[in-house]
Order: C-alpha cells, then structure tokens, then sequence
C-alpha cells in the first residue's frame, strides 16, 4: 500500500500536467482556396509558419471543408472565395470566411484570435509591398506577461495538481483507513477499550499528516528536476499553509468515515466533495469567471485557499504576510471540521 | 458466603426500531465463574454481549458490569474489561509482538510490565520465536489464542468471549477451553458464547436465549434434570424448537 500511496500521484503528477495543458498548439486547420492567387498562398504560408497551426489539407470546397468541421477532422475552416486578390486589387478590400468548431468556446476564441493576427500581419506586408504606407501613425500596445514571461501553463498547473494530490490523500486514504476497520472489526475491538475518543482521532490524523507533508516535498522535488518549476517564495510558509490545510481535510475524511459503514459510501461521498472542491478551486478555470453564487461557496472550500496560496508562493514568492487571509480562513475551516471529527466518532451506537 | 456479583442484568431491552432483539433479560454473574451464554442464531447474544461490553447502548434496564452502569460510566467498564469478537479483531498488518503492544498500551499497561507478562504470555503460547511475524500470516487457530491471550493481557475483572471457537479443530478447542480455564482460575469472569454443546457442559451455569429472551439458566446438570435431557445438546433442542 505504501508504495501506492506515493508512486501513483507522482505519475498523476508527472503525466497529467502535459495533459491539463490549455496552451492552444496544433490547432487544426482546414484551408479552402478558391482564389489559387499569390495572395492566398502568401497566407498559407504564414500559416504554416504559425506554431499554433497545424495546416491539416487543402480542401477543394467549402463543402468539402465543412464536412470535415462536423467529422471532427478540423478546428476551423478559412475559406477564401473566388476572386479575393482581384476584390482586392480593384476595390481595396476583399473578404475571406473563418469558420470555427465553438463547441469549445474558448478554444474557438482563441483560434479566431490566432489567426486575425495572422491576416493583419498579411495586410501590412502586402501594403509595404504595394507601397501603400502613407499613414502609419497608430498607438501599439506592449505586453509584459509578469511572473511568467514563457507563458508555460505548465507553471500554473503544476501547484494546481499538487494541491490536488494533497487532497486526495487527505481525505481519501483517512477516510477509508478508518471505515476500513469498521468493515474488517478492528474498530470494534478499539471500540471496546477504553481510548479516548480524541486520542484515536489524533492517531489517525497524524500518520497521513506526515504522509501528505513527505509527499508534497517529492511532489516538490520532482517539479523542480523535470519541469524546473520555479520556487520563488519561502518554502517554509508553503509547509506551514499545507500543515493547516491538511488538517482540514482530514478532519473532513474523518468526519466522512464516521458517518459511513462501508468503503462504498466513502467513495461516494468523498468523491463528492472531492469534484465540487476541485471545480470551484480554480485548478482549471478562473475563479473570477464564476457566478458569484460559485465564489462564495468558494469561501468554503479549503482546496480555493490552497490553490491560491501554493500559486502565490511557488509563482509570485509571496510571503506569509501576502497569505492572511487565505490561512486564517483554512485555519477556521480545520478548526471546524477536526473536532467534528472527534464529536462524531461513536464508540457507543 | 455469599459471592460478588461481577455482572447485573435487570429488564435490559434492546429494541431495532420494531424489532425486539433482548426483550426484559434479568441475570447476573458471579466473580471468576464460566458464564455460558447460549442460543441459536440470531437469538440476540452477540446484541445482549455487545450491550454488556458498552460498545451499544440499552433501550431500557439496568445493567452494571464490573461495579459500573453501562449506560452512563461505560468507560469505566471498558478498562476493566477483555473483549473477543465474533470476527478475527487483530491487526492483520502487524506483527504478533506490535499487536500485543498496541492494546496494551491502549489499556495504559507501563513498557516494563508489559514487557514481562508479553514474553510469559508468548513462551506460554510458544509464540516466543514467532513475535515478529505478521499476524496475517497465522493459522486461524493461533490467530484465535493470541486474541484471547491479548483480550486479558491487562487482567481484566471479565473477559466476553462470543463464540471463540468457531471454525477451529478439536484439538486446538480443547487447547483453548485449557486458556479458559486457567483465566478463570486467576480470578477473571469469562462470559462466553458458543454454538457448541459440548462446550456448554465445560461451563459453570449456562442461559439459553430464546427469541430474545431467556428461557432456561442453571447450572448444566440442573438445566439436564429440568429439562430430561441427557444432553445439553437435548435442552437446547427441546428449547429451540
């Protein structure tokens, strides 16, 4: 079991924060030129340039092209009519078709975002070309992309599945430890001696408390070896956050055992809460996007807090004094749900 | 002289929503006597045994188990008392010596004491050479011996055995019925259960729950006389029927 309980997260881990990936690459693109003009093909060669496409076929119609929209062989479909560069030529402006698969909103955004850039850029070589620049004046925008200039979503995934991982072992292996020996008697057997309630409760606490603080450090390790996480803040405000943290959700694991029977009902339950915590968290989509119904439950959700703090500190380097908030609330939140561990936990049915 | 009772049972009822699992059982148990506690499947001992150990709580009744009520001082009784359950209840992923360990300091035995009674208890089971062995790894028989061994590691006042001896040989039965006898002539109550009537006739007085009552308690002999049977195995037929 042992090995299990570290070998397993740390290949989730490893695997998962290439998958958990929203950098748009490869967006596949299905071009259909009608035009067959100097024009055109200066386009698709910028396309083929762009490290964000991946120039699937040249499609014959626009039918043609459509079809493969809705056979899921293609993102998008740009579609350049008959006599675009002529359009051009004569009248100034010419029109060409982006069509986009919105299923994924966000992706179809920023694939339509993508590739106006590349048709601007098209439009401003060819005026250089025509010599028509006689008015550039126009207000450019810099961008500076702080605390993480690559843009590596890697960077903001990472902490996001380590806090995750946390969880999972926080309430989970708890949870099914204790219901575990409710089902194989030993919880009988401890029942009838004459422990204290809060003593056994603490004895299971502090071996996965120890478990998810070991883990955290390889989880740690590893980042930094293999994907050269950065590791701007103190490290010992991140271990004192991730202590209180994981006491909350033990004491929630805890508090799900107590009122279980069998490991069945912890797995529902736990993953339950598991997915509602994780969802709202901001792991993968921004809290601030929410409904607001969503950020206050948030309030409530220690896997929010941490999920912020870990970000913070790893990313930012923030330090304690930057935290406050987020570990007062977590602290409130285990100082709720390890006693009710204990109150629940009967000895006596 | 009169002998201490170590256990009171006076209209203890247990009710499961509608049903009636101990229905008005009144006895009681004499110090360092071999209570037998009979009854077929499903006849409420192992509810009545669970009552008496404080692991549930009476629906109605008094019961004291070791000078305390159940109801209100049940930790009281906890220290004083030694369970065995129906299911194998040691820790299968520990070694034998690190289960011994475990409960006896859960009970608050000092390392030093603990360290003399483990390594008498375990020479006497000759399990001396095999204290560091998973105790999964055991036969069922030996599995069955250390958990009664360690049910009265912390000498208890009352050990409560329910049925002990399911599904191991004769040999190793009789084996343990020699470990019972010996508790119970240190001075330890042993209030067991079992589906065997041979069994029974090795007990001082024997009850047989009916239905959640109890319809017979004596002493074998006499329970064979009231009954004309020349068995319990006949007094439990004549009563179960």
């Amino acid at each position: 079991m042992l090995p299990l309980i570290f070998v397993l997260p740390l290949v989730q881990l490893i695997v998962l924060v290439n998958a958990a990936t929203m950098d748009m690459k490869n967006i596949s693109v299905t071009v259909a030129d009608k035009d067959l003009s100097s024009t055109s093909r200066l386009l698709i060669s910028k396309l083929e340039a762009s490290p964000f496409f991946k120039l699937e076929d040249l499609a014959l119609s626009k039918e043609e092209a459509i079809e493969r929209i809705q056979d899921n062989k293609t993102d998008v479909v740009i579609f350049i009519p008959h006599n675009m560069e002529s359009d051009f030529n004569r009248e100034g402006n010419a029109k060409l078709q982006i069509i986009t698969d919105a299923i994924d909103a966000s992706k179809a955004q920023l694939s339509f975002g993508y590739l106006s850039n590349i048709v601007r850029g098209l439009n401003l070589e060819i005026s250089i070309e025509q010599q028509l620049l006689t008015d550039v004046k126009q207000i450019k925008s810099e961008a500076l992309y702080w605390f993480n200039p690559n843009l590596n979503y890697k960077y903001y995934m990472l902490p996001a599945i380590m806090a995750i991982l946390l969880t999972i072992i926080g309430m989970f292996l708890t949870a099914l430890n204790l219901v575990r020996e409710k089902e194989i008697g030993t919880a009988e057997q401890i029942n009838v001696t004459p422990i204290k309630k809060s003593h056994f409760i603490i004895g299971k606490l502090v071996p996965f408390l120890i478990i998810g603080l070991f883990e955290l450090t390889l989880a740690l390790t590893l980042s930094k070896i293999i994907y050269d996480l950065p590791i701007n803040g103190n490290l010992l405000v991140l271990y004192a956050f991730a202590f209180v943290y994981l006491l909350a959700v033990l004491g929630i694991g805890l508090f799900i055992s107590t009122q279980s029977q069998t490991q069945q009902q912890v797995m529902m339950i736990s993953f339950f809460f598991l997915l509602v915590f994780v969802l709202l968290s901001g792991a993968f989509t921004s809290v601030d996007n929410m409904p607001v119904l969503a950020q206050e439950l948030n309030r409530l959700n220690p896997l929010y807090y941490f999920m912020n703090v870990i970000r913070m500190v790893l990313i930012k380097g923030a330090g304690f004094r930057d935290i406050m908030v987020e570990f007062g609330s977590t602290l409130l939140i285990a100082c709720i749900t390890v006693p009710l561990a204990v109150f629940s936990y009967r000895k006596t049915s | 002289m009169e002998k201490k009772k170590v256990i009171t049972v006076e209209n203890l009822v247990k009710k499961f929503g509608n049903f009636t699992a101990n229905d008005n059982l009144n006895f009681h148990v004499d110090q360092g006597e071999i209570f037998g506690f009979l009854g077929a499947n499903g006849a409420g001992k192992t509810t009545a045994m669970r009552i008496l150990c404080g692991l549930s709580a009476p629906t109605s009744g008094k019961v004291d188990v070791a000078g305390f009520d159940v109801s209100h001082q049940s930790e009281e009784v906890k220290k004083r008392i030694g369970y065995m359950s129906q299911k194998f209840s040691l820790f299968e992923d520990l070694s034998v010596w690190e289960n011994m360990r475990f409960f006896a300091t859960v009970y608050g035995l000092s390392a030093k004491v603990f360290k003399e009674r483990g390594e008498q208890l375990l020479h006497k089971l000759n399990l001396f050479e095999e204290r560091k062995r998973l105790v999964s790894t055991l036969s069922l028989g030996w599995k069955q011996k250390l958990a009664f061994s360690v049910a009265i590691l912390h000498q208890p006042s009352i050990v409560f055995l329910d049925e002990p001896t399911g599904g191991v040989d004769p040999i190793t039965r009789r084996q343990f019925w020699e470990m019972i006898y010996e508790a119970a002539d240190n001075g330890i109550t042993v209030f067991v259960t079992t589906h065997y009537m041979d069994e029974a006739e090795y007990c001082d007085r024997v009850t047989i729950m009916v239905d959640g009552r109890i319809d017979a308690l004596g002493t074998p002999s006499e329970l064979k006389k009231q009954f004309n049977a020349a068995s319990m195995n006949d007094v439990f037929l004549a009563l179960a029927r």
